[in-house]
């Protein structure tokens, strides 16, 4: 079954005028990349999404001291290219082996896999903090304090009242987000993990066809494409409630 | 680093070759020989500050030129254009560190080998009692840099074998993660590993594991000069040069100013 789906998929390159011998040979290297990639963007925007909501909040709501922390945070990952970053954690990492090897975490900082789903998660955690922040920015004040005045606590306010509608508002930022996260995820490649552009840059040493790197642009292309029009569905129901009502 | 490149000269040199037609064999006279030279890939040919190329090419190459009587003059040239160039007669003989390869024999020919590098498995100290067999690195991971012949031997002799292949854009970055204990081992050239040990901090952490690599098939025959294939003539006095500086120590001299090992 396999084999002859793969065989079909081979012949339709063919045909479409695309080196199918050079698929047959490094296809299922750049595949095996696609699935890095898409596990390094789908570990990388979820955790760094659980860790934004209260860094979101915190950037409304937190103290002086709070919020200058969270603050320079985000200023230093919205501010410093992701490239650096991932140098940085790399190799700034290797530097300081003996003592990660003394806490236990060396084994966490020798994988490259890991070095960058950490960057990259710290990376979108403040992307989309302020993203939520924005969100929690624009729910009018009268609403939190309605809230109040019904005796619902800080925290249910929180969740049933200021998030949901904050979250509406920014998905389609969120959405940006997970976007330029995928295509910012290439970046791995430079730290030996082979994701997408990884294993392309792998067949382009090995045959000098410049057609890899147009598979790995199709690829990028299609992924976005699929995020571009979930979104849409997801902001269909998300805003139903502020279209007119059909007769 | 060097391998891509020779690539695509070849490539360059063979469509040309196509081009032009076969230039008329006369009897030539060698006593006066131009020899084209990249002049950029220290220590082995470069253009030094008085504009003068130098290097380890240019000294064999005066060298030879002394012992076959012959008045040699230099002339750099890009690389991408080295072969064309020796091709459309602007100079007699190629200096430049070229390796000698098949596909590169089809438009040119070359001497006998003046030099060759090895590749050699660097590893942590700590490791040193690791071996190179193909066995021994199973489940390991090991650099190189990539599109290099370093990096080409691994994948296809040490991956297959079970060994997890990591390739980096320098040689530098893989060094690194030699050093901080990412990598069990680097394969890389001889003339570029041993300085590397010897002569940074960063070297300190590791050593040499076993014997050289000179896999013909992966690192080529060596190293030779690149002569148009009608000048038998010049090949033939060429090869006796190499033949005699190798016996009368001249080539050793030459060697141990660059090398502490044998390029030979």
């Amino acid at each position: 079954m396999e084999a002859a789906l793969g065989h079909a998929i081979l012949t339709v390159w063919g045909a479409l005028g695309f080196d199918a011998e050079l698929m047959a040979r490094y296809g299922p290297r750049v595949v095996d990349g696609l699935w890095t990639t898409l596990g390094l963007v789908a570990v990388s925007c979820s955790v760094g999404f659980l860790l934004a909501l209260p860094l979101g909040v915190a950037l409304v709501e937190g103290g002086r001291v709070t919020r200058a922390l969270c603050l320079s945070f985000s200023t230093f990952f919205r501010g410093t290219p992701l490239l650096a970053q991932v140098f940085l954690v790399y190799y700034g990492a290797g530097q300081f082996r003996d003592a990660l090897d003394a806490v236990g975490l060396w084994g966490v900082f020798r994988d490259a896999w890991w070095c960058v789903a950490i960057t990259f998660t710290l990376n979108t955690a403040a992307y989309q903090a302020e993203i939520i922040r924005g969100g929690v920015r624009s729910v009018a004040r009268g609403q939190g304090e309605a809230a109040a005045a019904l005796g619902l606590r800080r925290g249910q306010t929180y969740l049933t009242v200021i998030l949901p509608q904050a979250l509406a508002q920014g998905l389609r930022p969120l959405g940006n987000e997970l976007v330029l996260m995928i295509k910012a995820s290439s970046i791995a490649s430079v730290v030996t993990v082979y994701d997408v552009l990884g294993a392309t840059k792998y067949a382009f040493s090995r045959s000098y066809d410049f057609e890899v790197y147009l598979w790995a642009a199709l690829i990028y292309l299609v992924l976005v494409e699929t995020v571009r029009r979930v979104w849409n569905l997801l902001e269909r129901r998300a805003t139903r409630h502020l279209r007119p009502r059909e007769a | 680093m060097s391998s891509s490149r020779f690539a695509f000269a070849g490539a360059v040199a063979l469509a040309l070759a196509c081009a032009l037609t076969a230039v008329p064999a006369a009897a030539k006279d060698w006593s006066k020989i131009k020899i084209g030279t990249e002049g950029a890939y220290p220590p082995f040919n470069v253009v030094g500050a008085d504009g003068q190329v130098q290097g380890f090419d240019i000294d064999i190459a005066k060298a030879i030129c002394e012992k076959i009587k012959a008045e040699c003059t230099f002339v750099a040239q890009d690389w991408d254009g080295i072969i064309p160039a020796l091709l459309a007669n602007k100079y007699d003989a190629i200096f430049a560190s070229m390796s000698i390869t098949d596909e590169r024999k089809k438009t040119i020919a070359f001497s006998k080998r003046y030099y060759q590098t090895p590749a050699l498995f660097v590893t942590d100290k700590r490791n040193a009692s690791m071996g190179t067999s193909t066995d021994a690195m199973k489940g390991k991971t090991i650099g190189a840099q990539s599109s290099t012949v370093s990096g080409t031997f691994l994948q296809d002799v040490y991956e297959p074998a079970g060994a997890t292949v990591k390739l980096y854009a320098t040689q530098d970055e893989a060094n690194l993660d030699l050093a901080s204990g990412r990598l069990d081992a680097v394969l890389g050239d001889k003339t570029v590993m041993l300085p590397w040990l010897e002569k940074s901090d960063a070297g300190k952490c590791c050593q040499v594991i076993g014997q050289d690599i000179r896999d013909e098939k992966y690192f080529g025959e060596g190293i030779g000069a690149g002569l148009r294939k009608e000048d038998i003539e010049l090949k033939e006095l060429i090869d006796k040069g190499i033949a005699e500086i190798l016996a009368d120590g001249t080539y050793e001299k030459i060697n141990a100013k660059y090398f502490p090992f044998s390029l030979y």
